[in-house]
């Protein structure tokens, strides 16, 4: 359950409106831990959304976007069962992607 | 609008006689319910799970921001697929309560009559894993708090139903959880309801104090500060550590005992957990 | 100290979220990397790493956009709080009225990097995005658009203040 992508597209009006919800610590490396360590900084840098492959948003975030980053946009276009991707990849190289469908 | 207020505020009646004889749990009910209402005029009944959001019109303002898409549902994620994974012996969790475990969380803290102890949801959850061979798990945290969140979002929006039966033993536990929330502890010698009661809706630093009513029902929780979901109790020892008390354990009759008659309090209000919190 | 118009939560979007995630039709998204062949990761190097070590504004926004000219403009409209409930959530979202945006930045000036987090905008997307920051402490928060090669701002001061003990 480590690299979870919790999205919802919705079609109306001829729009899609999408809201997703990330899993990642975006730890900013200004934070201490319990023994008083600095928690070194994590966090995903560049996130992609994708409609039938064409690429509608691309995020670039630094350590002071929020943990469990959310994000809501909407693009002209996209029906009902279209694919939305979504794939991000973090400062230490670790990537997730994930894919789901236009409600 | 710091401390001093707080001492100014306890001039207001305290909604129920510290020293009742012979417990009463429906008339204190009513008795604390009708506090309230009376009181907040504006805020109508099933709208106080929502605790400080009823007090403050910023904070409300993010926090439906927030819930939109809400920071809690990994937790109700995660504690679906825990609550669906079998133990070793091949059962699940729906094997250990009504209804396999779905739309039932509004009916506790349960009295066992079995054990005469109060059961908390937590405590079943563990109780389960126990019976099924597994260890138990945390009680305030991770994930026994997410499968807790699964668990009450599927009684999302259905009536608190704590029951105190006609048995010595429950309401005696009903009674000492009475009497732990009006109790003074700690270096500030503050009683539960000095904050939640006297104080409620006004500020301490960055908080809004919740009142009393409602105040467990969007448990576990996911707060901000946290950065992660909790549970009822893992607030508990947080409250207690606030005004220097020594916290109870996790598992504690005193704890049991207390969540029972504060849910108690609550019979009749919606079940809003998960919820957020700053 | 007083309430406000107490508020029975009819949120439909938290029970549609609820719902979904319980039925595992929003949430069961929880495919590791690589497995997913359909979406590759994004390109790592495409990342402004510049723009978000900076701290200024000016600095900011050369190294975003190479130029550090913008003009406060009311068609820019951003959504933040006053007083935020927590510095480490604070909904910042941002909607510009303006043609050919094609890129947008969220900047905290009191943070310790001023840039939160930026976006390219290609066309057919609305520039107007909502998301989530961290505010270390009280400070002025701007959004950026790019329309037409010309930068436009709209900002924000946000309170923060020391809450949630426990
Ligand atoms: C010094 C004041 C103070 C005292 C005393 C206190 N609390 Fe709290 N409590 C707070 C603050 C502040 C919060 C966070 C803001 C809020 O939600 O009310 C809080 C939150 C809570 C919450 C979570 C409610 C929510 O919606 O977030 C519960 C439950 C709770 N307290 C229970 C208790 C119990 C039980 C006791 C007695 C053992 C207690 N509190 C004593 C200050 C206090």
């Amino acid at each position: 359950m480590a690299h979870q992508i919790l999205v919802h597209a919705m079609s109306s009006g001829g729009s899609t409106t999408v809201e997703a919800l990330i899993k990642h610590p975006m730890d900013s490396g200004f934070v201490k831990d319990k023994a008083g360590k600095i928690i070194p900084a994590h966090y995903i840098e560049v996130i992609e959304f994708t409609h039938k492959g064409k690429i509608v948003l691309t995020g670039y975030w630094g350590p002071a976007v929020s943990k469990n980053p959310f994000i809501k946009f909407s693009f002209k276009g996209g029906k009902s069962g279209d694919p939305i991707g979504i794939s991000w990849v973090d400062n230490k190289g670790e990537t997730a992607a994930t894919s789901s469908n236009i409600m | 609008m710091k401390l001093a207020l707080i001492v100014l505020a306890s001039l207001w009646a305290a909604p129920l006689a510290q020293a009742a004889s012979q417990p009463d749990p429906a008339a204190d009910l009513q008795g604390f319910q009708g506090y309230f209402l009376k009181r907040f005029p504006k805020v109508p009944l099933a709208a106080y799970v929502n605790g400080p959001y009823n007090f403050s019109k910023s904070e409300r303002d993010q926090w439906k921001q927030i819930i939109e898409f809400p920071p809690y549902a990994f937790a109700v994620a995660d504690g679906k697929t825990l609550f669906d994974t079998k133990f070793a012996n091949g059962k699940t969790y729906a094997s250990c309560f009504p209804n396999g475990g779905i739309g039932i969380a509004q009916t506790y803290p349960m009295f066992d009559a079995k054990t005469g102890r109060v059961v908390p949801l937590g405590v079943a959850i563990n109780r389960c894993r126990v019976a099924n061979g597994a260890a138990k798990l945390s009680l305030t945290t991770g994930k026994l708090a997410d499968i807790e969140a699964y668990m009450t979002s599927t009684s999302d929006g259905k009536p608190i139903d704590v029951v105190v039966p006609h048995d010595p033993r429950a309401l005696a536990a009903y009674q000492a959880g009475k009497e732990y929330f009006y109790s003074r502890r700690g270096q500030l010698n503050f009683s539960c309801a000095s904050c939640h009661v006297q104080a409620a809706g006004m500020h301490l630093r960055g908080d809004v104090l919740a009142p009393a009513l409602g105040l467990t029902a969007s448990f576990p929780l996911y707060r901000s500060s946290w950065g992660d979901v909790g549970t009822l109790v893992r607030r508990f020892i947080g409250c207690n550590k606030k005004v220097k008390a020594e916290p109870e354990a996790a598992d504690s009759t005193a704890y049991r005992d207390l969540a029972y008659f504060m849910t108690y309090m609550n019979n009749g209000l919606p079940i809003a957990g998960p919820g957020a919190r700053p | 100290m007083t309430e406000i118009e107490g508020l029975i939560l009819s949120a439909p979007s938290r029970r549609t979220v609820l719902a979904a995630v319980a039925a595992g039709t929003a949430a069961g998204l929880m495919r590791p990397a690589l497995s997913f062949a359909a979406a590759a990761a994004p390109r790592a190097s495409s990342y402004p790493a510049k723009a978000f070590i900076q701290h200024s504004q000016d600095a900011t926004l050369q190294a975003m956009f190479g130029t550090s000219s913008v003009t406060a403009s009311a068609d820019v409209k951003m959504d933040a709080p006053d007083i935020a409930e927590n510095g480490a959530v604070v909904p910042v979202s941002f909607d510009a009225n303006a043609p050919k945006v094609t890129a947008a930045a969220i900047l905290a000036l009191d943070n310790p990097f001023v840039m939160a987090c930026a976006y390219k905008i290609p066309e057919g997307t609305s520039p107007a995005i909502a998301s989530r920051i961290k505010l270390g402490k009280t400070t002025k928060v701007v959004s950026v658009v790019q329309s037409g090669g010309k930068l436009m701002s709209a900002s924000k001061q946000v309170k923060v203040t020391l809450g949630g003990c426990g």
